[in-house]
């Protein structure tokens, strides 16, 4: 019985292939034969397709390749339409909003952040598009909307980082640029500029959700491969009518812990974590610069700090002198 | 067949490979040494064997004789000597020898700054670049001891035997951007930002220009008195890159990163940083941009400006030039102190191979006001 010590899903179902449901009127039918790969069934279900795309989705596709051709295009055009520094660079190339000194301008001169706006918008609109989707392929296969609202958690954030803090802040300039390095040193930069996030108790929660995430994942997906044989894998029906999978599960962590969570608990834990990992973020990345201005000296004046010796007593501020 | 396995294969390997060779991470062996507080991660990382490569290339050259101080002055044997004419003839040729070593290309010695026919003679730009470039070195070490202290300098700190110190630096906006597009002066791999994504011309801001390094608030809540944001931080985050990079140091060096503003924290090495921020803008301003007229177009940027000086200029990727050792004592009477006029004389009459003294009784201009044009010209 060594089939589920494996990285891989040794188990795949092959035969035909799963049609789904039948739609309502007036949902447009769902694209593309389905077929069954062996590769893919290795990490997830081995049928692929049919898909559904309806408009919400070709929509949301669409705007999110404007997007994208926007973004790339910019980016091209950052390194004079030289394709071997868009290859060699393309880490490094980016997408700035606007500066400061446009403040909310709709649309600034395209080459001075005008494309970033454009490119923001027609991002924020497709992954909206798609939120609006997911909500309606949930309600259409009459499942309840837990995906959606931990979407919508995420695009909280996304929403709060290019969106609604420049707002508050009263210019774009504050916002993320697109790119791979240029997002980072803007991340890095951003938290220098506002005294330190690490002194933010908002992205102090978030961290501990995002661990706290990780860390529940870990020990519940090893949980049910390790009771894997015992028929764990079906969790959901357990909840209900508890087995010997459950029941082993649930004392080996009572044993290692003194406390377990159930079948059905766990699902909330993680749906909670993954939850509020965004939403704590969000928060904490909305009260920077509009709400506090330095986090560090915030954190000194509520006990945060770890106060340290006078270890440099002759070092003065040369400027000051 | 299954094809992709060997392709996924490769392209793995091929990546791990990239990513070890070519991303120059130091590789252990690494140094690591405690300068602050425990408690603070304040760590000293250096990689070995990097570091004995920079120990064999940071040796200080003997002086060619020592020199007698006593005789008759060199201004009174030889013609046009406008800076050095108080050295005794032995020491103002035993400086000729050493500045020969130090600065001029091996085949061509003496002759790279003078006219062999004529030695007084200013004609070949060299000279008169060389004669500002020791002004200048004076001037480092008698107004800058905050930054150089008793170590000082020479020529040979920069130069190391090469006309063009290695490690110089100019307007840089290359790779062109298309002629309607701006990538707002970033987002390419600086040359001068540490092979980073940030702005790759904050050099020219801050050790040119006198923009505000300083981006934090000193209150807790906004007062609505600090202007700069998440963008002036990544320039002043640019000018850090440089500096760490110039210095083979890590941010810790100056800063305690929990609180990168705050001087109480901060390791005593922050001051003499900032006092060489100030000294490398001053050098800039009054010695390197006035030169612009003299230099000829080879000894210029892509965008027409003068190679200027920058922290890695001296340092050279050590904390301190030459790892400290000071080569000024065998030079003093040259270097340890300031003569010629203070101003510069007026570079624009110059015309090389042709004039035969500059600056002796030319009309003088005021050194900042040609050095401020250059900064708005080349800014845009």
């Amino acid at each position: 019985m060594t089939q589920y010590q494996n990285i891989l899903t040794v188990v795949q179902i092959s035969g035909p292939v799963e049609a789904g449901l039948p739609l309502p009127k007036g949902d447009s039918a769902r694209k593309g034969t389905p077929f069954m790969s062996r590769l893919l069934g290795w990490i997830g279900n081995a049928q692929i397709g049919p898909i559904y795309l309806g408009y919400l989705g070709s929509l949301s596709l669409l705007f999110g390749f404007i997007a994208f051709e926007i973004i790339g295009l910019n980016m091209l055009a950052s390194v004079g339409w030289d394709p071997i520094q868009f290859v060699r660079q393309l880490f490094w190339l980016g997408l700035e909003p606007p500066p400061a000194h446009y403040g909310l301008t709709v649309l600034p001169p395209l080459n001075d952040g005008g494309w970033w706006l454009i490119a923001g918008f027609f991002l924020t609109a497709s992954v909206l598009l798609w939120w609006l989707r997911v909500y309606r392929r949930a309600r259409q296969l009459e499942l309840g909307t837990h995906v959606a609202w931990a979407f919508a958690s995420a695009i909280w954030l996304f929403l709060v980082l290019g969106f609604i803090r420049p707002l508050l802040m009263g210019n774009f300039s504050e916002a993320v640029p697109f790119g791979i390095f240029p997002h980072l040193d803007w991340t890095a930069a951003f938290s220098i500029r506002y005294g330190n996030l690490y002194y933010n108790p908002f992205h102090c929660l978030s961290i501990v959700f995002l661990y706290g995430s990780v860390l529940l994942f870990a020990m519940h997906g090893a949980t049910i491969l390790a009771v894997g044989k015992y028929g764990g894998e079906r969790e959901l029906e357990q909840i209900t009518d508890r087995g010997t999978a459950s029941e082993r599960a649930a004392l080996f962590w009572r044993w290692t812990m003194g406390f377990n969570a159930t079948m059905e608990s766990v699902h909330r834990w993680a749906w909670w974590f993954a939850i509020l990992t965004p939403l704590t973020g969000g928060i904490g990345i909305l009260l920077t610069g509009t709400v506090v201005d330095n986090w560090y000296l915030w954190g000194v004046e509520h006990g945060l700090v770890a106060p340290l010796p006078d270890i440099y007593p002759d070092v003065v501020d040369p400027a000051a002198r | 067949m299954q094809l992709w396995i060997p392709f996924a294969a490769s392209a793995g390997a091929l990546l791990a490979i990239a990513s070890f060779v070519g991303a120059g991470w130091d590789a252990p062996p690494v140094e690591t040494t405690q300068i602050g507080y425990r408690g603070t991660g304040m760590y000293l990382e250096q990689d070995v064997e990097k570091l004995e490569a920079l120990k064999a290339a940071n040796v200080v050259p003997e002086a060619p004789w020592e020199a007698d101080p006593e005789g008759e002055r060199a201004g009174d044997i030889y013609q046009n000597v406008q800076v050095l004419g108080d050295l005794s003839d032995d020491q103002f040729n035993q400086f000729m020898a050493a500045i020969t070593q130090w600065v001029a290309p091996e085949d061509q010695g003496c002759a790279y700054c003078h006219d062999i026919e004529n030695m007084a003679s200013d004609e070949v730009y060299q000279k008169v670049v060389s004669r500002r470039m020791i002004q200048m070195n004076q001037a480092i070490n008698v107004d800058w001891q905050d930054h150089v202290g008793q170590v000082g300098v020479t020529c040979y700190t920069c130069h190391r035997g090469e006309a063009v110190p290695a490690n110089y630096w100019v307007d840089d906006r290359e790779p062109k951007p298309a002629s309607n597009a701006s990538r707002a002066g970033q987002n390419v791999a600086g040359k001068y930002s540490g092979n980073t994504s940030l702005p790759q011309n904050a050099l020219m801001d801050y050790l040119l220009g006198d923009e505000a390094i300083r981006v934090h608030s000193l209150t807790a809540l906004p007062t609505g008195t600090n202007t700069a944001g998440v963008k002036e931080t990544e320039n002043t985050w640019a000018l850090m890159m440089y500096m760490s990079e110039s210095l083979g140091v890590n941010c810790v060096t100056c800063h305690n990163s929990r609180a990168f503003n705050d001087w109480d924290q901060s390791p005593p090495q922050r001051v003499t940083a900032w006092h060489g921020i100030a000294m490398t803008r001053a050098l800039n301003a009054d010695y390197l941009t006035g030169l612009a007229p003299v230099f000829p177009a080879e000894r210029k940027g892509p965008q027409g400006d003068v190679f200027k000086v920058g922290c890695a200029t001296c340092h050279n990727g050590v904390q301190k030039p030459l790892n400290g050792v000071s080569m000024l004592q065998d030079y003093v009477d040259a270097l340890d102190k300031k003569e010629g006029p203070a101003d510069a004389p007026d570079y624009t009459t110059y015309v090389p191979g042709e004039t035969q003294v500059l600056g002796a009784d030319a009309p003088t201009t005021s050194s900042a006001l040609p050095a401020r044009t250059t900064v708005a010209n080349t800014q845009d």
